[in-house]
């Protein structure tokens, strides 16, 4: 759950009603974007799990939540759940890589109209946004490190972006690559950082800050290099 | 009016898209892309009569409580309704332009877009936590009500 993007509150605060519902109510979660403490009274010893991959998944985030709802109404009992969650935890995206790419592709040329670009962008805005997509899946299983992915990526739309308007294909650069980028920002992040800052989980909370200013950063510097090089 | 049916249908297809790119589940991909659709409707109505920066705040009040709103209806997170609807409010725009401007060595103009950008995500901020505090008000009023009768 908190590898697919959920609130840390929200994590926490399933498993200690699953934990209660399930027969142990001292139990202590304390979690954090890249970790999970758990203990489940004061004479076991407590647990902690690391988490290293974040991506966002809003599929199993309400998976999960169902499931959590369920067994706080002692429909479930802890073997059903644990395969339950097995089970989640094994699913496949809901959908296919190329439907996502559409839709990265899609909402890029619709960016486009929505800040003021003109229909004569869109399709271009459709191509760079879909390239620049697949550039940072692509670039994020070549290198490990997210940040050079979106700096690649985002350079990527800027270079491609330039080359459509020199060739007559599109007419407002900015536009293009403002709708273009629009798939890699961080819009996920900053609202759970603000939400996990409101819960009290300060933590939490400025480490996605801190998350969501470095893709940000990596965006704005992709571009900058475009620019730099053909200005 | 044309330009409002256009930014409508724009706002409406880009917020579901970013369900579908965020995994969202596919029933409540529609329910997403209308939030995203009243919350960009609001924002530019209002930029429009006053500031980006109260058009921000306002849409942003107004995706959180519709949130509220069809996270319990539809017993869903939150979060997968307030995330397409927040992403067309953030300023991309204008962090790209200071960002350009920067490159560019004028760092006056860009210093006056970063601290814009800035503001409007504060404002998205305020918006998020006032669109939580009324949805709390809300719950609590009932109860406390039926407590002292």
């Amino acid at each position: 759950m908190l590898q697919s993007g959920g609130e840390t509150y929200r994590v926490e605060d399933t498993m200690k009603r699953m934990a209660a519902a399930l027969g142990l109510p001292h139990s202590h979660s304390y979690v954090v974007p890249t970790g999970i403490f758990f203990s489940v009274d004061a004479t076991e010893p407590a647990k902690l799990i690391r988490i290293s991959e974040r991506t966002t998944d809003l599929h199993k985030v309400s998976e999960v939540n169902a499931v959590s709802r369920r067994i706080g109404q002692g429909e479930l009992t802890v073997e059903e759940a644990h395969a339950l969650l097995q089970q989640i935890e094994g699913q496949p995206s809901s959908y296919s890589a190329i439907v996502k790419l559409t839709a990265a592709a899609l909402s890029s040329g619709c960016f486009t109209i929505m800040f003021g670009g003109g229909w004569g962008d869109f399709l271009p805005a459709v191509l760079c946004g879909g390239i620049g997509y697949a550039a940072v899946i692509a670039f994020h299983r070549l290198v490990l490190v997210k940040f050079f992915a979106e700096l690649t990526a985002s350079f990527v739309i800027g270079l491609l972006a330039f080359l459509l308007v020199y060739m007559g294909a599109g007419h407002e650069r900015d536009k293009i690559i403002i709708g273009s980028v629009m798939p890699l920002v961080p819009g996920l992040l900053i609202t759970n950082a603000v939400r996990d800052l409101m819960a009290g989980h300060l933590v939490s909370g400025l480490s996605k800050g801190a998350e969501a200013f470095l893709t940000a950063f990596a965006i704005g510097t992709g571009i900058a290099v475009v620019f730099s090089l053909f200005t | 009016m044309l330009h409002f049916i256009e930014q409508a249908l724009t706002s409406f297809v880009a917020s579901a898209s970013f369900g579908i790119i965020f995994n969202a589940p596919r029933r409540m991909l529609l329910h997403g892309g209308f939030v995203g659709m009243i919350g960009w409707i609001i924002y530019i109505v209002l930029e429009y009569a006053a500031d980006a920066v109260p058009a921000t705040l306002a849409a942003t009040i107004a995706v959180g409580v519709i949130s509220q709103l069809f996270s319990r209806t539809f017993r869903a997170p939150v979060i997968i309704f307030s995330v397409a609807g927040i992403i067309p409010l953030v300023p991309g725009g204008l962090a790209y332009n200071a960002m350009r401007n920067f490159v560019q060595n004028d760092y006056g103009a860009a210093m006056e877009m970063a601290a814009k950008a800035l503001m409007l995500s504060g404002a998205i901020a305020i918006g998020l936590v006032l669109s939580e505090v009324l949805n709390q008000m809300i719950r609590r009023l009932p109860g406390s009500l039926r407590a002292k009768s």
